[in-house]
């Protein structure tokens, strides 16, 4: 763990996305406010010793939104990750595996999905799917699986010619055996360092999202909403707009410098995937 | 013979490469008795790694091709045999070492782990079961504290421990044949040493068959009863390990041995100089119509270049292909 903290980039990342987390974490048991109790009489006010972050149109504590906005973030994080790891890991060991057809079957898939502009795509599916969180998550989670198929499958093709494969398939494991027990571990760093940076990404697509109100629906916070709402008080109370764009703004940071700082830490040695 | 444990009989391996058919196994044949240990001795590119390779059908296909032959391993021909009962005699029946024990074990999996792998495959042990035995098999292939090392990983182990972890893992399902490729020549003398005088034991202990592949003939005058030396592809000369260093017969085999570094006695004040045999090894992908080591053999003659010789019978269990069996008189000292 230590050599980890060496690295500036990943000390960095970890602290800016442990405040995430830990905002997050808060978010659950307690909020300053509900956060999503109207209270006309305090509408639009600036930051205060009772409003930390000021409230905004409806008089809603602006920090309690940012902090329940940050759950809705790190939930889209992790299931955009996981529909994009669970398929497109096994698509891209079945391509590193039998090549030729399959392979390019495979890749030339990943081609058209990566064809097209993501969030456009993403706009498509959810106006089609019908405006939801669950819809967003679906359609940014729908662009990861080419990420880490090609990842998967570019990283698993240079192990096949280890020869410890060889000696495991000399002593009778079946290729199916050979791919979960000794590719998969051995790749699973180079996912995990894509995995935090798709992470961010998908904080930043959500946000994209909700903010164009093709993700998340009124009355739930989520940050890319709360721009949303905050365009028509610009003028007359910018904080409604400058805190959840801060707060973005530091979740895509962390997460992304913590990206760098373990693919810098972990095995340097590691063919390096953009 | 009908009793051998294996029995390959003229089998070609040809790769298909851009640059032209590579013919890395051109036709050869030898067999090994229950129990006993065959040299398979030649230089690097000679065919050695494909040959055992292909005895557990291990050669990537494509560009990898069995051309022709039989391989027999207890009357059954391996060539042909699908990949399911394949499976079920790798690692059970024959077992391999490989030569680099940095490359060969996984480095993300405990090695206990390793060890316990064939065993959960062929046996079905449970896991605990498993890692009992092998905890047993490190410990017999002398690994200090070995229940302690089941939960290793392969980087906190040194070279020479890495391999008898190797030698741990091809031996837990008792094999009938070992194929050991090289098994010394990523380590310390020292170690090797140990290594090989650890494998002479526990092969008697087992009784099992063992098809040494080496280019260190001083390995195969330890281990080996009988040698059999492969240049390009071809078996060129085939004895009993006494013949092998007291009358080789082929220029090939000669070379080999003469270009053994020697320790100087002391009081011998010639400083000798190292031998070597003159030119490299044909390409695989050339046809050659003569013997294929005509180009760097001291005594070659016309009839070498026209035609290929055959294995000729030197003596009782020495062949050569060499036509110098036909035309002694042309053999110049």
């Amino acid at each position: 763990m230590k050599q980890f903290f060496k690295n500036l980039n990943f000390t960095v990342g970890f602290l800016l996305s442990a405040v995430i987390i830990l905002m997050a974490a808060a978010s659950l048991v307690w909020t300053p406010f509900d956060a999503n109790k109207m209270n006309p009489r305090e509408r639009l006010q600036g930051p205060s010793f009772s409003h930390l972050l000021g409230t905004d149109q409806y008089g809603r504590d602006i920090l309690s939104r940012v902090m329940v906005g940050a759950v809705n973030s790190i939930i889209v994080g992790l299931v955009t990750v996981a529909i994009g790891l669970s398929i497109g890991v096994v698509l891209g060991l079945v391509s590193a595996y039998y090549g030729r057809l399959v392979d390019e079957t495979i890749m030339r898939f990943s081609d058209f999905l990566f064809g097209f502009p993501a969030v456009l795509t993403a706009i498509l599916i959810t106006s089609i799917l019908g405006p939801s969180m669950i819809n967003a998550m679906l359609a940014i989670g729908i662009f990861y699986i080419p990420v880490f198929a090609r990842l998967t499958r570019a990283v698993a093709m240079a192990l096949w010619q280890w020869e410890f494969i060889v000696a495991a398939r000399a002593s009778g494991a079946s290729e199916k055996a050979i791919a979960w027990r000794h590719v998969l571990p051995n790749i699973l760093s180079p996912l995990l360092i894509q995995g935090t940076i798709q992470f961010a990404v998908a904080i930043l697509a959500e946000a994209g999202l909700s903010y164009l109100g093709l993700g998340t629906l009124p009355p739930h916070a989520s940050w890319g909403r709360m721009l949303n709402e905050a365009q028509t008080f610009m003028a007359l109370s910018p904080w409604m707009a400058i805190f959840p764009g801060v707060a973005i703004a530091w979740a895509v940071l962390g997460f992304n410098l913590l990206g760098d700082g373990l693919r810098d830490t972990l095995d340097p040695k590691m063919v390096r995937i953009r | 013979m009908n009793h051998s444990l294996l029995d390959i009989e003229n089998l070609s391996v040809y790769f298909d490469t851009p640059e032209g058919v590579v013919r890395a196994v051109d036709g050869i044949s030898f067999d090994l008795a229950p129990g006993e240990t065959l040299g398979l001795v030649g230089e690097s590119g000679c065919g050695k790694s494909v040959t055992s390779l292909s005895i557990l059908g291990l050669i990537p296909t494509p560009p990898g091709r069995i051309k022709s032959g039989r391989i027999k391993f207890e009357d059954r021909d391996l060539i042909g045999l699908d990949t399911e009962n394949l499976r079920r005699i790798r690692g059970r029946d024959i077992a391999m070492i490989f030569q680099e024990p940095m490359t060969s074990l996984n480095p993300v999996l405990p090695i206990g782990r390793q060890v316990a792998e064939p065993l959960m495959v062929h046996k079905d042990l449970t896991k605990s079961e498993a890692f009992q035995e092998a905890a047993t098999w490190l410990d017999r292939v002398k690994i200090p504290a070995a229940r302690k090392r089941l939960s290793d990983y392969p980087h906190q182990l040194s070279g020479g421990m890495r391999q008898r972890v190797m030698i741990a893992m091809a031996m837990v399902c008792r094999p009938k044949l070992l194929i050991a490729d090289e098994p010394t020549t990523a380590l310390d003398v020292t170690i090797q040493a140990q290594i090989l005088s650890l494998m002479i034991g526990l092969k008697q202990e087992l009784g099992m068959s063992l098809l040494l592949i080496t280019h260190d003939l001083g390995v195969v005058a330890q281990m080996a009863s009988r040698v059999v030396v492969m240049y390009a592809g071809q078996v060129v000369e085939e004895a009993a390990v006494t013949d092998i260093f007291d009358q080789p017969f082929h220029p090939y085999t000669q070379g080999l041995l003469k270009s053994m570094p020697r320790l100087r006695v002391r009081g011998d004040s010639r400083s000798q100089r190292l031998n070597e045999i003159p030119g490299t090894v044909p390409l695989l992908t050339e046809v050659i119509r003569g013997c294929k080591f005509a180009d760097r053999c001291p005594h070659v003659f016309k009839r070498c270049r026209q035609q290929q010789p055959e294995l000729f019978v030197i003596r009782n269990g020495q062949r050569a292909r060499c036509w110098l069996k036909s035309y002694p008189e042309r053999r110049t000292t």
